[in-house]
């Protein structure tokens, strides 16, 4: 039993240097003097002063931030009602359909995704007359579109695990289905909403593929920016702007872990008090 | 009127309607464009694609091509293997992560497991740039393998510096270090729910540790490792950053084929005949994957 342990351990410690080493690499040379972004010339930050003096980037990360917190919104709406509806109408015509609609984008290969999008939004345009060019308004449906099954999985699972015992009491003591809804299984569900939104958010401010396709000239989201950039060759600025993202995305999730956890803690500790003072 | 046709009905109809149709308009659609087109012929007008009139009804051409020229097949393999090739490797790094994580105490663990899911949250495509850092010829890394090859090796097969970028092996490194998460949280999900007391029993009969592992441990993980292993190999099989960054741009993966075909050739309907032929082949794992779901979900109730 010991030198099993002795081995996976081993293997942990060695799986996480191989997930951390890279990044930190990253991080150290985004000090790097030199021009050459792998032969290390000295510590410098110049590269971040010239990442701040780079009104480009100011901007893709503006409308980085405008397309996630719009696409996410509405996704988190859409995909809740999914959601809620999967989880709890059992019989309703096209369910089947529906079902396979909200699994589909999961596991669509990105690329045939954009392509897709890209097409039905060319299409449109031509024969419609709307959308008249490709932009801020095709990336955020194309956003709204693939995140939104994100959020409903999530509800649909928090639903199904969720105790249908106190929505029956509330519809027994006289509650309209409606009531039911907004005052009982909302409340109920809003965690999963809540990570459900977050997870929306982060895929939009992330996503290159679906909106590299759906983009239009103009209109380019950091995500965008990078890839033009990184697909020319690793370059100390965006070494710098790496560092700056991972480090700002790593402290956000840390000091949301924490906060969940301890609120976590909290719940479990009046549960037991709880407990306790009906003995 | 309206409030109470809401109060009754009306809600749950616009709480199925609304997504439903979206969904419809923003996936279904567009979707079904693309299968549509994959039997259109390529034209020179805008859009480039045409059916009817001088064009057949039905070209089947784009079909043809898939199997009569050997970039497309050549792609689907690399597609496969690379895909493959990365799900083993997961596998085979990412279960004794899992074991590792059931068998360290509580306070670590979930230290440990935020540590594993810290990665997802951060840019993925920042990920792909920070193996680009590693795997250049002038990088710390590639100088400490070039080393340690050339002081295993005889002198006759020295190096200057070990070819790492744009190689179907950096493609697989560069998918198996994105996608191992992917593989360690189902597996972890599925290994800290089995009862420790079967391992004691086994040992208590006097299995070695080893034995144990294969005859007890190991066929109770199979839901996990096929989830997880599907969960790493139908993204990577379409993967088109990745390829696109650090691959082998003489043997493309199947992602970018249909990328470039659409965007540089601009073949409408061969860039949408390869697409549909890469989700037919995708049919098998996805199904094989929802199947164990289902099964997992249904367990999950039950308990």
């Amino acid at each position: 039993m010991k030198r099993s342990n002795t081995f996976l351990l081993t293997m942990l410690g060695f799986g996480f240097a191989f997930f951390y080493v890279p990044i930190l690499s990253m991080i150290v040379y985004s000090f790097n003097g030199s021009r050459l972004a792998t032969v290390w010339g000295g510590f410098s930050t110049k590269w971040y002063g010239t990442l701040l003096s780079n009104a480009q980037v100011g901007k893709a990360l503006w409308l980085s931030l405008e397309i996630a917190l719009l696409s996410s919104i509405i996704a988190t709406m859409l995909g809740t009602m999914a959601g809620i509806a999967l989880a709890r109408f059992t019989k309703f015509r096209g369910r089947t359909l529906f079902s396979g609609l909200v699994t589909a984008p999961l596991i669509m290969p990105e690329v045939i995704t954009g392509i897709s999008s890209l097409i039905f939004f060319i299409l449109l345009g031509q024969y419609v007359g709307w959308p008249s060019s490709r932009g801020f308004t095709t990336v955020t449906l194309a956003h709204i579109t693939f995140s939104m099954v994100f959020v409903t999985t999530i509800v649909q699972s928090r639903m199904l695990s969720a105790d249908r015992a106190i929505e029956e009491a509330a519809m027994d003591l006289g509650a309209r289905p409606w009531q039911v809804l907004r005052d009982v299984t909302l409340p109920v569900i809003s965690p999963a909403i809540l990570s459900g939104w977050l997870l929306a958010f982060t895929i939009s401010m992330d996503d290159v593929v679906i909106t590299n396709f759906t983009t239009g000239p103009g209109t380019t989201t950091l995500p965008i920016l990078i890839w033009s950039k990184v697909k020319l060759g690793v370059t100390p600025d965006i070494n710098a702007l790496a560092t700056l993202i991972v480090l700002t995305v790593g402290l956000c999730v840390l000091v949301a872990g924490a906060v969940m956890n301890r609120a976590e803690r909290r719940a479990e500790r009046d549960r037991r008090m709880a407990y306790r003072a009906n003995e | 009127m309206i409030a109470r046709w809401f109060h009754r009905r009306g809600w749950s109809d616009l709480v199925i309607g609304l997504p439903y149709v979206w969904l419809l308009i923003f996936f279904l659609i567009p979707f079904l464009i693309v299968v549509a087109m994959s039997f259109g012929t390529r034209t020179s007008t805008a859009p480039p694609f045409g059916f009817g009139g001088e064009n057949p009804a039905i070209n089947l051409a784009g079909y043809a091509r898939l199997f009569s020229d050997t970039l497309y097949i050549r792609a689907f393999v690399t597609s496969l293997t690379n895909a493959a090739g990365a799900m083993v490797l997961c596998l085979l790094i990412g279960y004794p992560m899992a074991l590792g994580l059931t068998r360290v105490d509580r306070g670590w663990r979930n230290i440990l497991l935020m540590l594993v899911i810290l990665p997802f949250w951060t840019s993925f495509l920042l990920r792909v740039y920070a193996w680009m850092g590693l795997m250049g010829s002038n990088s710390w890394f590639n100088k400490l393998l070039t080393g340690a090859w050339n002081w295993l090796v005889p002198q006759a097969w020295d190096v200057a510096n070990v070819p790492l970028m744009h190689s179907n092996f950096a493609v697989v490194l560069v998918m198996v270090y994105t996608y191992l998460p992917f593989m360690i949280l189902p597996l972890y999900a599925n290994l800290e729910r089995l009862d420790p007391t079967l391992d004691e029993a086994a040992m208590d009969l006097g299995s070695r540790p080893f034995a144990v592992f294969r005859d007890v441990t190991l066929p109770q993980s199979i839901p996990g490792i096929i989830a997880g292993g599907m969960l790493v190999f139908i993204p990577a099989a379409g993967e088109l950053v990745i390829p696109t960054l650090v691959g082998d741009s003489s043997s493309p993966m199947i992602g970018r084929v249909i990328s470039d075909e659409f965007s540089s050739a601009r073949d409408w309907p061969m860039a949408s005949a390869v697409a549909v032929a890469l989700l037919i082949l995708m049919v098998g794992p996805m199904m094989i994957y929802s199947r164990f779901e289902a099964r997992a979900q249904a367990r999950e109730r039950s308990e």
